[in-house]
């Protein structure tokens, strides 16, 4: 179809094979999710507020701690980041859209399918799924619930989404890419998704594979994950993490990417180090693919095992920190300024390392068999994807929604968005640590009176970082409507092929290739 | 410390604990030392961070330098932390093969889950018991007031020897459970179909408390342990009290009303949790009990499903559980209420089963 002939209201939407409609949907699809999965920890909360059962049936917290882990992993943070791939990957490469167009509407379109699959678990007779997102058997085999298929199937249709996804990734990043970029000379947030891509490619079949095994066992008579049958349930946990441990930085690594395009853009100071930064999310990447075991070392390990996961986790430790080193010289002698998108960006980095530095702690053995599973561990791993993915996800919309929309939105709302953001997040996870370290284990719907004032305190922080997601609908809905025209620069420090196309960008973003010197 | 005054017990607590043994010990004090290289990192870090914010403003007047790169700043920040890293592996790894010794114990106790109660048995000694919540419903349900130990009481704590070094067998009955205890620093998870192993050697007597730490199902938060140390003496009159008593159990037959109130006792703490205090269970998930078909049909069947259990469901066998005078008082009251007796009554079948009536069944097997 040629440009000017496209189909008007729902039909664009449905049969659009244009990358910015497409990361668009992506986009809108993340939030809804985001609400509906921050409105089921927002029940958690409520339960948690206060000891005793007071709200709901501990299985239903079960069910909703479930959905909400896999909500907000498969249904919010990687279809945004899919998302913000689609909208800039092919700018930041001087493409027209992305190389495989057909494929990139049918890996959208199967997603809101696979959710409507896993809520209708809410409504289908007996529990939803209650086994946690770690889908752990028996617990999810023998005593799953019916509505346990329904996930199943889910899964399969989110990873088959994903795959399409990060093919088509890596076919526009290797084949469209503007004549003289060279892959080092590519932006650091294309290089992220590029390593994603791969990621993401390796580790679903693997996903895909362990629920499969989980529905022969359920009802096909094979005993994988049944020692009954000669099977092992701490098989289905190597599986499981052999995937998830490459999934946490699948999550994160497109995090990074954002941080390393803002930090230059508002210090007016080229990135320090820029292919130190490379290098070191390759080796992120490939350590990732050697860690998996150090989620389950009270499973019963030998020591052997149990050494070679503590050192190679520690060694993560490496080039995270050359990430974190790196960044700082680069805020280093700048001349920084604090737009939306630099806060938080800079609470990225301020917070992230937090994160890391839990996650270094949960490394060493001994110290986890305290730690593991406890709040400690969900202190951790939230303090790296809520401050760490999501802050740069919001990072990234603040930084590049000019340049989509061609309108400037609200600072002054933004910067509330911030800091209320900023210090609800805080107030919600940081208690966890004490929380954990007291003794508290995590997934619990009902808790000892001593835990009962960091609880309290957790509680009001996520009503206060749920209502202050608020301002940011208002903030980008009110720059889609109203916002005053902005520049094709939009920021005084920005830099790359991007903000050489008008602002707002064409609907085929660059019909001639630009030049690369 | 504070884990034997029982009032610093309802305080918070910020820390981990050092706890009561040389394994707890070990992990508190590296603990300690990886917190506060963490800190001194993050001082180190987050003051040039901020520094820079500070003094390199535009607002301020700052004009962006032009460097960008330095291979020897990168080499150092690489090899510093490396070496920070060694100097924390070394000591991880002597507590680490500290912890897995587990040869020359005294003392053997299988400790086995069950959703959602423990079991302990003492190897050498041919005797075991289950442990569960015994945190009263109506504290949990916010009728009543919450007592200091809320959620962390159980009927029948593990009872154990100081000074001995006693080998944990943790295995589980259905899902995965896992077995942790802050004070010993004993974390094992509960697998079924294996045995895993850990030890303790408690140095001080007294109560301690811990959780179940791996999600398990509907009743994951109230599965606590509770371990009393008693020194050598004590744990032995404790051991000859507790062999005596599982002795003498009384078979003899009881009345409908004993069977009934007993029973309904033992319902609440073992079935309510599926089957639910109305009996109609979770539809698609539990099934009811009010009107259900072995509830109120041949006696037979009713004695075998509580006995074995349901293979593939969540029905687990309570053959092992619950003493014959505890089958019959809670099989007769599934028997009797709800209205099952009339239902009972109309299928021509036992409202009543007597302990000798399981014994009896059991006898034909």
């Amino acid at each position: 179809m040629r440009t000017g002939e496209r189909p008007k209201g729902v039909i664009r939407w449905i049969t659009t094979t244009n990358h910015k409609d497409i990361g668009t949907l992506y986009l809108v699809l993340a939030f809804i999710l985001f609400f509906v999965g921050g409105s089921m920890a927002l029940v958690i909360r409520t339960e948690l507020f206060a000891p005793g059962l007071q709200w709901v049936d501990p299985d239903f917290f079960n069910q909703m701690s479930t959905l909400h882990g896999l909500i907000m992993i498969f249904g919010f943070l990687m279809p945004s980041f899919v998302g913000l791939a689609n909208w800039q990957i092919p700018m930041m490469i001087g493409a027209p859209d992305m190389a495989l167009p057909r494929m990139n509407n049918l890996s959208f379109w199967i997603l809101p399918f696979a959710f409507l699959l896993l809520a209708s678990t809410l409504f289908i007779e007996g529990p939803a799924p209650n086994f946690g997102w770690t889908l752990y058997p028996p617990l999810s085999t023998t005593y799953g619930p019916d509505s346990t298929d329904f996930l199943i199937f889910s899964i399969h249709l989110m990873g088959i989404s994903s795959i399409m996804g990060a093919i088509n990734i890596i076919a526009t990043i290797l084949n469209l890419r503007a004549p003289g970029m060279s892959l080092i000379k590519m932006p650091i947030f294309v290089w992220t998704w590029l390593i994603t891509a791969f990621l993401l490619i390796a580790v679903m079949p693997v996903l895909a594979g362990s629920v499969t095994m989980m529905l022969m066992d359920r009802h096909f008579g094979t005993s994988f994950f049944n020692a009954g049958g000669g099977g092992d349930p701490v098989l289905f946990q190597h599986l499981f993490w052999f995937f998830g441990h490459p999934e946490v930085y699948i999550l994160i690594l497109p995090a990074f990417g954002v941080i390393s395009e803002i930090l230059p853009t508002f210090s007016r100071k080229k990135l320090f180090g820029r292919t130190s930064m490379i290098y070191a999310v390759g080796c992120i990447a490939l350590l990732s693919f050697l860690v998996w075991a150090h989620h389950m070392f009270t499973v019963g390990m030998p020591v052997a095992g149990e050494l070679f996961f503590m050192y190679t986790t520690m060694l993560i430790a490496v080039p995270t920190g050359v990430k974190v080193f790196n960044w700082v010289a680069t805020l280093y002698r700048g001349s920084i300024t604090f737009e939306p998108p630099m806060l938080f960006a800079l609470a990225f980095i301020l917070l992230f390392t937090i994160g890391g530095f839990s996650g270094l702690m949960l490394a060493m053995v001994p110290a986890d068999f305290q730690y593991h599973d406890t709040y400690f561990v969900v202190a951790h791993f939230h303090y790296v994807l809520v401050p760490g993915a999501v802050f740069a996800l919001f990072a990234a919309i603040y930084y590049w929604l000019p340049k989509w929309t061609g309108r400037l939105y609200n600072m002054h709302i933004a910067r509330w968005h911030f800091w209320l953001s900023f210090l609800a997040v805080n107030l919600l996870f940081f208690p966890m640590h004490f929380l954990g370290l007291a003794g508290m284990p995590r997934r619990i719907a009902d808790y000892a009176l001593q835990f009962a004032e960091f609880n309290r305190m957790a509680s009001i922080g996520g009503f206060t970082f749920g209502i202050a997601q608020l301002l940011f609908i208002v903030v980008v809905i009110q720059c889609i409507l109203r916002g005053p025209r902005t520049t094709s620069r939009v920021w005084e420090g920005s830099h790359g092929l991007e903000w050489t196309l008008p602002s707002p960008a064409p609907y085929h973003s660059f019909a001639i290739p630009p030049k690369i010197e | 410390m504070f884990l034997c005054s029982s009032l610093a017990q309802a305080a918070y607590r910020l820390d981990l604990s050092p706890g009561v043994t040389e394994v707890s010990r070990k992990i508190y004090t590296l603990h300690h030392m990886v917190l506060w290289i963490c800190i001194a990192i993050g001082i180190v870090v987050f003051s040039v961070m901020f520094y820079a914010l500070v003094k390199h403003r535009k607002k301020a007047g700052a004009r962006a330098a032009e460097f960008h790169e330095n291979i020897w700043v990168e080499i150092g920040w690489m090899v510093v932390p490396l070496l920070i890293l060694v100097a924390l592996a070394i000591p991880a790894t002597k507590t680490l093969l500290f912890m897995h010794d587990t040869e020359e114990s005294e003392l053997s106790v299988k400790i086995t889950g069950y959703q959602w109660k423990w079991k302990y048995d003492y190897m050498g000694d041919n005797f075991g018991f289950f442990s569960e919540l015994s945190t009263p419903q109506e504290a949990i349900q916010g009728k009543k007031e919450k007592g200091e130990h809320y959620l962390l009481e159980v009927n029948h704590p593990l009872v154990l020897p100081v000074h001995q070094k006693i080998r944990l067998l943790v295995t589980s009955n259905d899902v995965i459970h896992s077995w942790w205890v802050p004070a010993f620093g004993v974390k094992q998870d509960a697998i079924p179909g294996f045995i895993n192993e850990a030890w303790i050697k408690i140095e001080k007597p007294g109560t301690y408390r811990g959780q179940c730490a791996e999600l398990c199902g509907r009743g994951h938060a109230f599965m606590p342990i509770v371990v009393v140390a008693k020194t050598a003496t004590d744990y032995q009159k404790w051991l000859s009290e507790q062999k005596l008593a599982s002795l003498t159990i009384d078979l003899s037959s009881r009345t409908l009303e004993w069977l009934q109130r007993e029973g309904k006792a033992i319902y609440e703490k073992n079935c309510m949790t599926c089957h639910q205090g109305t009996g109609e269970g979770v539809p698609g998930a539990f099934p009811a009990l009010k009107g259900g078909r072995v509830a109120t049909g041949p006696i037979k069947q009713h004695i075998q499903t509580v006995l074995w259990g349901v293979e593939g469901t969540a029905m687990q066998a309570f053959k092992e559980q619950l003493n014959d005078v505890e089958l019959a008082a809670v099989i007769t009251y599934e028997r009797n209420a709800w209205g099952n007796d009339v239902r009972v009554q109309h299928n021509k079948t036992e409202p009543l089963v007597q302990p000798a009536d399981i014994q009896s069944y059991l006898k034909k097997q």
